[in-house]
Order: structure tokens, then sequence, then C-alpha cells
């Protein structure tokens, strides 16, 4: 039972920690991108589609990973080389998405109601490290994509916080105007933090449709695109923190799912609306966005 | 005044192209898919009924994200609010049965306008005092909402057989009525059309409609103007929650009579496409509403005679925002200057190309 339970948040955690580590990349840089969703379910749909027709998950992982890099470099396009409101931007994207999937998916699967299933990832268990008790089912024993995502985090904050190109990713979300004229080419690193940052989402996307429920349905991010922007909140522009929070999210999510099959009391709702509810907690109580890059969300024009 | 009209017409002009383009990947006749859209929405005065009513609440969630966008304020939590104001009405509708008519309206309203209140209010207490960005707020109380919604129609207002996920239908008294019978015109759109001009008056008569809008344009030149930002920025949330919120309780009210999950299609989403292409003003939100609500209620059809599923709506919508935005930056306004000289009009939606300081 806490097996279970520990492993279905690791892995809920999953696409929300990699999609909110492609945010963190983007959100440093200086660019708020609301429109994660979308790039999501883009690779959710484009990763399905391919792994359906073609029967390769690698094919299948590649084509969202060009789905989620296209998303993010039609916002890239008009939030960074245009300067236009990301906010806007960025739901804007989301929506587009919502409908392009939506429609292509009717008409590639028609509307049978037939499940397009495939088959899900395979598991890697780790050696003798997934027999540890409890651990080892827990942590040890999931799909490439899983152990990717939890690599990414040491990786990510070691690039973020003690490289050279870190510091510069930071410089152009903390002072653009220096950037520049440093010549640091701030359209240049917004444009590298959102092409990575829209193959994570593609990826996160792909996880659904590939490792979870292994088809499609329309809006199957149902939301977690923005529960990854808030983990990025919670997780105070920290990896390690978007780990953590990823995974109480995740832990939210998947004791959701036990206590609608035990129909307690408690109502479901509540563990659904937790991520969201908390990051209004903390940014309330933190006093805004101390933490946040200062010209996070500002489009930066060369005078 | 010209460029401002034509501008919205040249984005429609170019999402339709792109659509065709679209469409024609997919192995649809783009005049075909339009033809029926068009069908769908005006090709019957029921239709054309359909039609106004599928806009109505677009009008509400339009005007609500106008306004605020007008001060820069990017509420993207018209459905929250909008859903939060429709609860607050489905949960005192049943027990409005002993008001004369006119009263239980009148109170089912309030109840949206306060719900609706609350909701954007928070979200500008926020920004406010606690320096919260509006954006993430207004996004996570969307989704507070909904599972809100979620929870009174499976717990504490479902209907008594405890059959179906849904709230006890409202009392008789507080429906507002068809009163064009037998269409089903309602006293919503007339309400609606009477905010709008409410709204066009408080935006460009008004002086807090200047601070508003100067606050748009520079949040820190209007503390010059002495506009006390802070107040404004709270009172405009509100504002902007309650006209969302009325436009719940108006949908409850004449249209659902009751609760249910998923009650907005995406009602506050999509206002910000009718937003821009009405330029933030609210006289032309009632246009842009009707064009999307026609949108809406076309693609039924669309999807019976040409077998194109609904969510082409949304690909539209999204290049719509997309195209305007392109159309409206401020990168191609400083190529424009430097070619031909100074512009002869400013943009009529500043603040949406640019996000202020915070």
């Amino acid at each position: 039972m806490l097996e279970a339970f520990l492993t279905s948040a690791i892995t809920m955690a999953t696409p929300i920690l990699l999609a909110a580590l492609g945010e963190l990349l983007v959100e440093e840089s200086g660019v708020i991108n609301i429109g994660i969703e979308g790039a999501m379910l883009a690779g959710a749909f484009v990763a399905l589609a391919i792994a359906y027709f073609s029967g390769s998950i690698a094919l299948g992982l590649a084509g969202a990973i060009a789905a989620g890099v296209a998303i993010n470099a039609i916002f890239a396009m008009l939030v960074v080389n245009l300067a236009v409101n990301q906010v806007v931007t960025g739901t804007a994207v989301s929506i587009l998405a919502l409908g392009l999937t939506g429609v292509f998916y009717r008409k590639l699967f028609g509307v049978t109601g037939k499940a397009f299933m495939v088959a899900p990832i395979a598991k890697i268990p780790l050696g003798p490290l997934a027999r540890i008790p409890l651990l080892g089912p827990v942590l040890f024993n999931h799909n490439g994509l899983v152990y990717f995502t939890f690599i990414l985090v040491p990786a990510l904050w070691y690039v973020i916080a003690r490289t050279r190109y870190g510091l510069r990713l930071r410089a152009c979300g903390e002072r653009p105007e220096a950037a520049d004229a440093l010549g640091l080419g701030v359209i240049a690193i917004r444009w590298q933090a959102l092409i990575v940052s829209g193959a994570l989402t593609g990826l996160a996307g792909a996880f659904l449709t590939l490792a979870y429920a292994n088809t499609f349905v329309e809006n199957i991010s149902a939301g977690r695109g923005f529960v990854a922007l808030s983990v990025v909140i919670v997780g105070r522009w920290n990896s390690w923190g978007l780990a953590a929070a990823s995974v109480l999210f995740g832990a939210a999510m998947a004791l959701q799912f036990g206590l609608q099959a035990l129909g307690t009391v408690v109502p479901y709702q509540l563990f659904l609306a937790l991520p969201y509810a908390l990051t209004l907690v903390v940014l309330a109580g933190f006093g805004g966005q101390a933490a946040a890059p200062s010209a996070l969300g500002e489009p930066y024009r060369r005078q | 005044m010209l460029s401002s009209i034509a501008k919205p017409f040249a984005a429609l002009a170019l999402a339709a192209a792109l659509i065709s383009i679209v469409l024609a990947a997919l192995g649809a006749s783009p005049v075909g898919v339009f033809a029926a859209l068009g069908e769908g929405a005006f090709g019957s005065w029921y239709a054309c009924v359909d039609t106004i009513v599928k806009s109505t609440p677009l009008v509400f969630t339009g005007l609500a994200v106008s306004l605020a966008f007008s001060g820069a304020l990017w509420n993207i939590g018209a459905d929250g609010q909008l859903t939060v104001g429709a609860i607050a009405a489905g949960a005192i509708g049943p027990h409005l049965g002993n008001f004369p008519h006119a009263i239980a309206v009148a109170i089912i309203l309030a109840a949206g306008v306060l719900g609706g209140a609350v909701w954007g209010g928070v979200a500008g207490w926020l920004r406010a005092r606690r320096d919260v960005n509006e954006v993430i707020s207004t996004i996570m109380l969307n989704f507070v909402a909904v599972q809100a919604l979620s929870w009174v129609v499976h717990g504490p207002l479902m209907e008594p057989s405890h059959a179906y996920p849904t709230s006890s239908p409202i009392a008789r008294a507080a429906q507002l009525e068809f009163y064009f019978a037998p269409s089903r015109i309602n006293l919503g759109m007339i309400l609606a059309v009477v905010l709008a001009a409410a709204c066009y008056l408080l935006l460009f008569r008004t002086g807090a409609g200047f601070e508003l809008r100067a606050m748009g344009r520079n949040r820190r030149a209007a503390t010059f103007f002495a506009v006390r930002i802070p107040a404004l920025t709270f009172w405009v949330m509100a504002l902007s929650g309650a006209l969302a919120g009325l436009g719940g309780a108006v949908q409850i009210s004449a249209i659902s009579h009751r609760l249910y999950e998923k009650l907005s299609p995406g009602w506050g989403f999509e206002a910000i496409a009718v937003a821009l292409v009405a330029r933030l003003n609210p006289l032309g939100i009632i246009p842009a509403a009707i064009l999307f609500g026609a949108l809406d209620n076309g693609s039924q059809a669309m999807q019976r005679t040409q077998g194109i599923s609904p969510e082409l709506v949304q690909v539209i919508q999204g290049l719509v925002i997309l195209i305007i935005l392109a159309f409206d930056t401020p990168a191609w306004r400083g190529l424009r200057e430097n070619i031909f000289g100074a512009p002869h009009d400013a943009a009529a939606v500043p603040p949406v190309a640019e996000m202020p300081d915070a």
C-alpha cells in the first residue's frame, strides 16, 4: 500500500518536474512562459501518434521533443524577438495547442471512442538497488524518463549556480540591459532557454501518453503545465526545491486517486486544489516575488 | 481610428488564411467549413438566437478582461471568477422561491457579482498589498474555483437524490425568463449591452477611467498624477471579477438553472481573444463576443456536416490572439517609425504589447 502510493507519487511527480525544470531555465533568463500546458499537450499528442503508427517509442519521444520545441519557437518568436506580452502570448499558445491537438486527434483516430493504446515505455530496474526493500521499487524501478528527470535536478542546479553559462543566463533575467551591454546576447540566451524548455516540456507530455496513460485523450495534461508553474514558485527557483515541490504535488495527486477509490469523507478535490492553493499561500506569505528573477516577464528591447 | 478597426479585421483575415492551411492539412475544404460555420451560426432565426445566447457570457468575461487589461492588470482569471459567481448564484438560487420575481432575480445576480468580486478582489489585494503577480494568482484561483465547483456539486450542494453531480435547480422566481418568447433571448444579453455602455463611460468619461488607463500605460508615471495604485489595483480587479461573476450568475439564472462540473467551457480564456479583437474597447466587446459566440455555435453544425471537431474554434482563438499581438508589437512600431517617421496615432492597446514595471 505505502509502496504503491510512493511509487505512484514519483510517477506523478516526473512530468511536472520535467516541465518545471524547463520553466526554471526560461524564468532564470527573464521570460515567464504560462503556455507550458500547450507544449506539453503537443508533446503528448505527437508522441502517441508517432509511436502508434510507427511502433517505435524512440521515434515518439523524438517527435515529442520536436513538437515541444516547435510550440516554444512560436512563443519565442513573439516574446523574444517581437517583445510582445508574455502572459497573453502564453495563454494563446495554450489555447492554440489545445485546439490543434483536439482537431488532429479526432481526425487521426476518428470519433469511434476506441482507445488507441501503445505499449508503455519499459521499466529499467537498477540492478541490486531495485531489490532494496521499499526504497528499491519506489525509487529504482522506473522507466528511463524518470531517471533522466531526477538526474537533471543536480545537473541543472550545477549549470545555473556554478557555471559561466548559468551566470549569463541569470544576468539576462536580472538585468537584461547590463547583460546586453556586456555583449551576452540576451535574445540568443532567451531563445536557447526556450528551446531546451520546449524539448523538456515535450518529453513531459510524452511521459503522459507513452508511460502513464498509454493513450491520448483531449486535454490529457489536465493543468499539469500550470502545476509546473507553481512548482517553480513553491520551489523558490531552485532545482532542489523544484524536485521537493514536484514530489509533494505528485503525492497529493496519488493520494487523491486513492481517496477517490476509497470514497472517504475527505473531498478528493481538496488534494487536486492543493498545488494551486499552496502556491497562493507561499506567494502571499513570502511577500511576492522576492526569489524570482528581477526582470521576469519584462520584454527586452534594445533602445 | 481607421487602423484601430482595420487591424482586427486584417488579423481575422490572416487567421482565416492560416486556418485554411490547417483545414487543407486535415483534408477538409476551407470554403465548406467556413460556410458550415456561418450556416450553423446565422442560418436560421433559431441559430441566430442561439448565437446571441452563446455570446452572452463572452460579453461579461470580455468586459472583465478588457477593464483589467486597460490598467495593465493581466487578469487570466475570468474563468474562475465566473465560476465562483455561478457557485454563489447556484447556492442561493434554490432558496428564493418565496420572493417576487424581480427581487429573486436581483438577489441571484447580486450573489454572482459578490462571488466574482471576492475572487477577483483576492488577486487584486495580493497584487496591491503583497506584490503577488496577478497572472500567477488568477491562474491558481482558476483551478481552485474549478475544484470548488466539483466539490460543491458532489458534496454540500448536490441535488437531494444524490444521483447526479449537479445542484438542485434554482427557484422559478429566480430564473431570467425568455421575455421574447418563443426565442431564447433573455434579459442577460440586454444587461450585457447596458454594462458594456457603462464600462465605456467608466473607462473613457470618468476620472477613475483616466487613472486606470494611465496606470495601464505606465504604472510609475501614473503615480505622478496622484493615482493611488494599490487602491485602484484592488478595485479594478474586484470590478473585473464582479463582471465575470455576474456572467456566471446570468448563465445559471437564464440558461442552466443549476450547477454542474465544468460549467464554463473556457469563457474566461476565450474572453482574452474577445477583448483583443475589441482592442479593449467595451463597446467593441459586443460585436467581438458575438463573433466568437457565432464560432462556438457554428462549430456544432461544422462537426455534423464537415467532420471537423469543434476544437477548431480554439485554434481560431489562439491564432487570432497571436496575430493581433504580432500586429501590435512595439517592435514593428519602432521599425515603422524608423522608416516612415513618427506614428500618426498611438496604438489603441498599448499595455497589451508591454508588460509594465512590476
